[in-house]
């Protein structure tokens, strides 16, 4: 069978088209988001709350729940909200709160998973929630619908609030002293943040969440100098290497989740070699 | 009645008091400069005064059809993160969104306005230019293009020349002056006793003893005099070391 007869073979599979389709929208989700958390200094925030939803997603399975997805997403909302809303009071820094619920929900969640879990392969059900492995081509239609619809809302919410983003990104001081509400907005900007990540999780795991969210981001920042630019090319870079990184693992048989981060490893060190060679563009 | 009037104000933190019962107004065209030694608590006064941190005690009144959010604010020069990429326009630009409410968009009459104001501070050449790109003085021209873009009524400059160059420094003044005498009201920090006295109306001294009055009658005070004697001649010996 040739190259395409196997390409045009897989694309006559609806699992394929969902996985593209939920692809595209969770990477364009997680880019744009990156942007901000890059330059907060929170790029970490990804990895913290993907492991609260691990430990989310342990308890659901435990529980029997048909669909983990709204609990999980709960779960996670609460913890960035935590984290990200009232942690700017709070006794415990920033980066060693986020290191703390992180390593705890990971451990609590793997503890559950093996306490009360009857599954007969349950490293393997561990290794498919912390690495995405096969979920993103296995997922249901209601999945897919629940995805597309909060992928949806996550850029409607992105493209109404996008001024107040950057406005409170640069400095977040003015914006509150000339009337932006800013901690409102941080809590807005949690709650997004939480959403990407139990979308995410679908598509390449717990533990790689954080490459979906920085990497384009990073990238785009290597050759464009202007907040708009440095976005819009963070999200169509996402989307070109997630659906690249999709293609690759069906056709080479690799894991979906690994597959789609090398891609944007190997997107990062090309823009990183083409903003030295051009120093930057303008606009 | 005065744009903005402090009544009784006492600024401190942690419980400890540093400014204690401070009085002053300003009103509607005033150049006030706002003096002090390092940690007397100026800063503290103008987070204040913006909304940022509670007093210890006074308050803080806005009248003359002026608010809380109608304050353009031009901060100390922070470092901007060496990797930020925002265009001088998009920085500019986001001066307006405390009066957009919840209208997620610009307004052409916002970007007419924006466009006005940059090239009344001399960035109509640089306006697609990266902001991390630019040097001290254009920088703090464009946190000033973004503090005007917020309000036209009162701005509020926290040590806007720190870091400039002498050429740099003196076209900031001339700059704010400029604005002054177009109708809006200015409070500075600084510590540059000699422009303070030279360009504000008025001056506000911080410390230990509050002084509040014309700069002449500073520099003839018990609190103003020796201070400012003290920072010229500071002032003079830097300058002689500089040029050695």
């Amino acid at each position: 069978m040739s190259f395409a007869e196997t390409l045009a073979l897989y694309f006559s599979r609806s699992f394929v088209w969902n996985a593209l389709i939920v692809g595209t929208l969770v990477s364009l989700c997680s880019s744009l988001l990156g942007v901000t958390l890059v330059l907060k200094r929170l790029s970490f925030i990804g990895d913290g709350l993907s492991h609260v939803a691990f430990g989310a997603m342990a308890i659901a399975a435990v529980l029997k729940l048909t669909n983990e997805m709204p609990l999980t997403l709960i779960v996670t909302i609460l913890a960035a909200v935590l984290l990200l809303g009232l942690g700017r009071n709070a006794k415990i820094s920033g980066d060693a709160a986020v290191a703390m619920i992180s390593v705890g929900a990971l451990a609590i969640g793997y503890l559950i998973m093996n306490l009360f879990s009857k599954s007969a392969n349950l490293s393997g059900d561990v290794c498919a929630t912390l690495f995405g492995s096969t979920s993103i081509l296995t997922l249901t239609n209601t999945e897919v619908w629940l995805s597309a619809a909060l992928s949806v809302l996550v850029i409607a919410a992105f493209v109404l609030f996008y001024n107040k983003i950057f406005a409170l990104t640069f400095d977040e001081e003015f914006a509150d002293a000339t009337g932006v509400k800013a901690s409102a907005y941080n809590l807005a900007v949690a709650v997004i943040i939480a959403v990407i990540i139990v979308l995410a999780m679908n598509l390449v795991g717990s533990l790689l969440i954080s490459a979906l969210v920085i990497f384009p981001a990073l990238s785009a920042m290597r050759i464009f100098r202007s907040f708009r630019s440095v976005t819009v090319c963070a999200a169509v870079l996402s989307v070109l290497c997630t659906v690249l990184g999709i293609l690759v693992s069906i056709l080479g048989g690799t894991p979906v989740g690994s597959t789609i981060v090398a891609v944007d490893i190997a997107a990062f060190a090309l823009c990183s070699i083409a903003g030295k060679l051009t120093g930057g563009v303008g606009k | 009645m005065a744009q903005l009037e402090c009544r009784d104000l006492c600024l401190g933190y942690d419980g400890r008091e540093i400014v204690h019962q401070l009085n002053f107004a300003v009103s509607a065209g005033d150049y006030l400069a706002v003096l002090g030694e390092n940690g007397a608590g100026k800063s503290t006064l103008m987070r204040t005064i913006l909304g940022l941190r509670a007093p210890m005690s006074g308050e803080v009144l806005f009248g003359d059809g002026v608010t809380r959010n109608e304050i353009g604010y031009l901060p100390q020069q922070t470092v901007v993160q060496k990797d930020f990429p925002a265009s001088v326009r998009e920085i500019v630009l986001s001066g307006f969104e405390g009066q957009s409410g919840l209208y997620p968009f610009r307004t052409k009459e916002q970007k007419k306005t924006a466009d006005r104001i940059m090239e009344k501070v001399g960035l109509g050449q640089l306006k697609r230019r990266c902001y991390r790109e630019l040097s001290g003085g254009q920088q703090q021209r464009v946190l000033l293009a973004r503090a005007l873009c917020a309000t036209r009524k009162l701005l509020l400059l926290d040590e806007p020349v720190t870091g400039l160059d002498p050429r740099m420094t003196a076209e900031l003044y001339d700059l704010i002056g400029e604005l002054n005498a177009g109708g809006t009201t200015v409070i500075m920090i600084s510590h540059d006793v000699e422009a303070a006295v030279r360009y504000a109306d008025r001056i506000l001294h911080i410390g230990p003893v509050c002084w509040f009055g014309t700069p002449a009658g500073y520099l003839a005070s018990e609190v103003g005099r020796p201070f400012a004697e003290r920072m010229l001649r500071s002032d003079a010996s830097n300058g002689a070391e500089g040029r050695r």
